[in-house]
């Protein structure tokens, strides 16, 4: 049984370590704005394209 | 996409605005005007012509372009620091807010600015908030430039006092957030450690990882008890102090107690307590204080006249042009104000024609005409020509400036309206400690060592999550479902408002009439055609806003052009021309010099026509009433008391008592602190009032009624400092909207009776002193999430009924 403190101590870690990525993303404003991430992500860049238009 | 375009197009390719008969084309493409067809040639210069393949003509009308000078006041240096976030010697950044913007086309193009001018290093837009924030080098782009550049696009950046007053705060609503986010973590891990424990598994597990169990359990609640929770600590002990019992005391004292004696039991072995229960009531708490808080944060509810007064004004000084914020205006300056330009301040008109448009003080969208040496109160904006003035009241002393200084207006008006949840948390409290004593007692006197496990766990038990989280959930769902109605509310709390108010007022123009719409009709002697079409083309040539129209109400001309001699246009009087040698006036009887004696009882605006000499009859203008009106007037009138308020004349009086019931009272002729009294002593006679208005003039009877509704043509725009910003096209479902917030409340009743159900079921262990850990860790939630469950689905169906979509 000796291996579940070796176990609870790992699975702390990882909920520590994700308690701290959640303040992070709140520092870095990412629950701002929750909406215009999500249309910008749809434009696409497409700069090859155009440049064979023009010629 | 060469494709596409051989379709035949009758929309404007950049605006969608439909084509008039001179169609500008360019590239295989149509425009509406020239400013569209500038704005597609420089995207397509720069390669930006995705811009309209994510939308359909997604760009902005350019007929009224903006005047050039306009922005000439962002070159002051003292105006530049006050709306920059932040410069150096290389870049600047600001933020812009920008009513316009309103689709994804917009966002694509506004965050593609860098590839119109190279100064932009950067900008992004947050969409919902309507605000752009720029980078920039203001070495080779000047914040003249940029807006200049964007105005240019059609995105107009709003720049208005407000923003020169102190930079906004920044929200504070991030602590909820790292407060919710520790109480989730430890909620989560405590459940999991704590699990072996729910399925009786102590067998396997040594003593050691019993006792470990225990104080991870409490070091994992220590931060929940100490960061998560103590803004109910706080509000209890404030509420204590001003002698009020609120519904976080019974909360504070529940977490307390189980932090205690949960500490107690693991120190001692004894118990592995009530961490799980105290991390996931702390969850559900602030959860529920997080879908309260989630309000409307994209519309402004305490906009007053500075949000839309202008930055700065074009003075005159030694015959010479400058730029001078508003707030340094002086009695005595000389001011210039353009085209579509906001008068900022009391002022007395020296050159040039006045048309000014009232559309925010009162609501009314017609131009008024003011002659030279009258006084023009600040807030009108000109139409037209440039006109020079003089001021003659700061900016801060002026008539509708003053009313935010007014006494009734700067008080903190505490609502009469008592919410439901405050009045019930008080008797529950009262229940809940003498039940917790009375148990103590009944134990101390059978069987002492069970007394405090009994008095510990009545208040564990009862404590009433379920009960506080069925407010901010059924409120802040009946918000979202109010929203999506273009009904907004400034805060959930204010349902509960709505649905106790009982006296409506109504405010008349730009309110219960349509603003853009008026009903005009002819009375008089029919006309023929060729005498109609000689009304029209007189009218055309004139730019006042009656001339304009019964221009658009007679029919359209068959003939060519008439041509127009002897043209004269008297201001505040009427028209005089003439046409094939025919003399033709129109305008008001005096002007015509028709008898007075029929003209005194005039109901409505009449305009008054001769031709050849000889009066043929009037043209009567009246507003057209909002559709629906008669029937939403008839189903309030029969629930709520009834006023309406209006600063017209009572010209419309007859056709208002047709709509409402005999015992609305009708006043007229109401200055806006006359409104503001009015409603201010309603309120002392004890009635529960909700003021629908719109305008600046209602700014100050809208605050003080315990609810204001501001209704609005477009939410973009301005409206006045409210509790409720309401499109205008959901007047007629009015009440519909109250009704919804009456049902809203008999759900948070129906969620009141369930949690009492759940704690009376829980006290019934607890008395006996029986609560086992287990116990609770199962009723917490199972009643959290019942109750949000319900109000949720409830709230959601009454919408339905309600026909609120």
């Amino acid at each position: 049984m000796k291996i579940m403190f070796l176990l609870i101590g790992c699975s702390m870690l990882m909920a520590i370590g994700f308690l701290i990525a959640f303040i992070w993303s709140v520092r870095n404003g990412q629950m701002e704005d929750d909406y215009t991430p999500s249309v910008r992500i749809l434009f696409d860049d497409k700069p090859v394209k155009e440049e064979a238009e023009e010629k | 996409m060469v494709k596409e375009m051989q379709l035949i197009q009758t929309t404007c390719f950049h605006c969608g605005d439909s084509l008039p008969k001179s169609v500008i084309s360019f590239a295989n493409k149509e425009f509406c005007c020239v400013g569209c067809k500038g704005v597609y040639e420089l995207l397509s210069k720069n390669n930006l012509c995705d811009y309209y393949e994510l939308a359909d003509s997604p760009g902005l009308s350019l007929k009224n372009p903006v005047s050039k000078v306009k922005f000439n006041f962002l070159d002051d240096d003292q105006i530049q620091k006050q709306l920059l976030q932040y410069r150096d010697d290389k870049i600047s950044k600001i933020t812009f807010h920008m009513p316009t913007m309103h689709c994804s086309s917009c966002i694509w193009l506004l965050e593609n600015l860098y590839k119109l001018h190279k100064g932009v290093k950067n900008s992004r837009v947050d969409f919902l908030r309507k605000q752009l924030s720029v980078t920039f080098d203001h070495n080779s782009c000047s914040l003249r430039q940029l807006v200049e550049l964007l105005s240019g696009l059609g995105y107009e950046p709003s720049l208005n006092l407000n923003d020169l007053e102190g930079k906004k705060k920044q929200q504070n609503s991030n602590r909820l957030l790292y407060q919710l986010g520790v109480a989730g973590f430890g909620f989560g891990n405590i459940m999991l450690i704590s699990f072996p424990e729910y399925f009786g598994l102590d067998s396997f597990s040594s003593v050691y990882l019993s006792k470990l169990f225990g104080f991870l359990n409490m070091g994992l609640a220590l931060p929940v008890f100490l960061y998560s929770a103590q803004d109910y600590f706080i509000s209890a002990y404030k509420s204590l102090r001003k002698g009020l019992i609120n519904i976080d005391f019974p909360l504070a004292l529940g977490i307390l107690v189980m932090f205690t004696r949960s500490s107690y039991e693991v120190i001692t072995h004894s118990g592995i307590g009530f961490f799980d229960t105290l991390a996931g009531l702390v969850f559900f708490l602030l959860l529920g204080k997080w879908v309260q808080q989630r309000t409307i944060d994209t519309l402004s509810f305490e906009r007053d006249y500075k949000s839309y007064f202008p930055v700065a004004v074009s003075v005159l000084q030694d015959s010479k042009e400058t730029t001078l914020p508003v707030t340094q205006l002086k009695i005595g300056d000389r001011i210039i104000i353009r085209n579509n330009e906001i008068i900022p301040a009391d002022s007395i008109l020296l050159k040039g024609s006045a048309q000014i448009d009232f559309s925010f003080v009162t609501g009314e969208n017609d131009p008024i005409e003011k002659v030279l040496g009258e006084v023009i109160y600040a807030g009108g904006r000109q139409v037209g020509s440039a006109i020079e003035m003089e001021v003659c009241k700061t900016v801060s002393q002026s008539y509708l400036t003053q009313l935010w200084n007014s006494e009734h207006f700067a008080k903190d008006q505490q609502s009469s309206i008592q919410s439901f949840q405050s009045i019930v948390s008080r008797y529950f409290t009262f229940a809940l400690l003498i039940i917790a004593f009375a148990s103590a007692a009944f134990w101390f006197w059978f069987d002492p060592s069970r007394s405090l496990n009994a008095f510990t766990a009545v208040l564990i038990i009862a404590c009433p999550c379920a009960l506080a989280l069925s407010s901010p959930f059924a409120l802040g769902n009946s918000l979202r479902m109010l929203g999506r109605s273009k009904f907004y509310l400034k805060s959930p709390d204010i349902v509960e408002k709505m649905a106790n108010v009982d006296h409506l007022v109504f405010d008349k123009t730009g309110t219960i009439t349509q603003a853009a719409e008026s009903n005009i009709s002819y009375y008089g002697e029919a006309m023929n055609e060729i005498q109609s079409d000689y009304l029209k083309s007189v009218c055309g040539n004139s730019v006042h806003p009656l001339s304009r129209k019964i221009a658009g109400f007679l029919p359209d001309s068959k003939q060519p052009k008439l041509l127009i001699e002897n043209y004269q246009e008297l201001s505040g009087k009427g028209i005089s021309a003439t046409i094939d040698s025919i003399a033709i006036k129109i305008g008001s009887a005096n002007y015509l010099q028709i008898n007075q004696k029929s003209v005194v009882d005039v109901l409505a605006t009449r305009v008054y026509i001769s031709i050849a000499n000889k009066c043929l009859g009037y043209f009567e203008i009246t507003h057209a009433y909002r559709e629906g009106l008669s029937d939403l007037v008839a189903h309030l009138g029969s629930n709520y008391q009834l006023s309406l308020l209006s600063g017209d004349n009572d010209s419309e009086r007859e056709r208002l008592s047709k709509v409402f019931p005999k015992s609305a009272q009708m006043l007229f002729n109401m200055s806006p602190s006359e409104k503001m009294l009015y409603i201010h002593q309603l309120r002392e006679s004890g009635a529960k009032v909700a003021m629908i208005g719109d305008g600046l003039n209602d700014a100050g009877a809208l605050k003080v009624a315990d609810l204001g509704i501001s209704v609005t043509e477009n939410t973009a725009h301005f409206s006045p400092g409210s509790d409720v910003i309401m499109d205008a096209t959901g007047f007629e479902k009015l009440s519909n909207y109250f009704n919804y917030a009456k049902r809203t409340l008999n759900v948070i009743h129906m969620s009141f009776v369930i949690s009492l159900l759940y704690n009376i079921f829980g006290l019934s262990f607890a008395v006996q002193g029986l609560l086992s850990p287990i116990i609770a860790a199962i009723l917490m939630p199972i009643s959290s999430i019942s109750v949000i469950l319900f109000t949720t689905v409830s709230t959601y169906l009454f919408a339905k009924k309600n026909r609120l979509f």
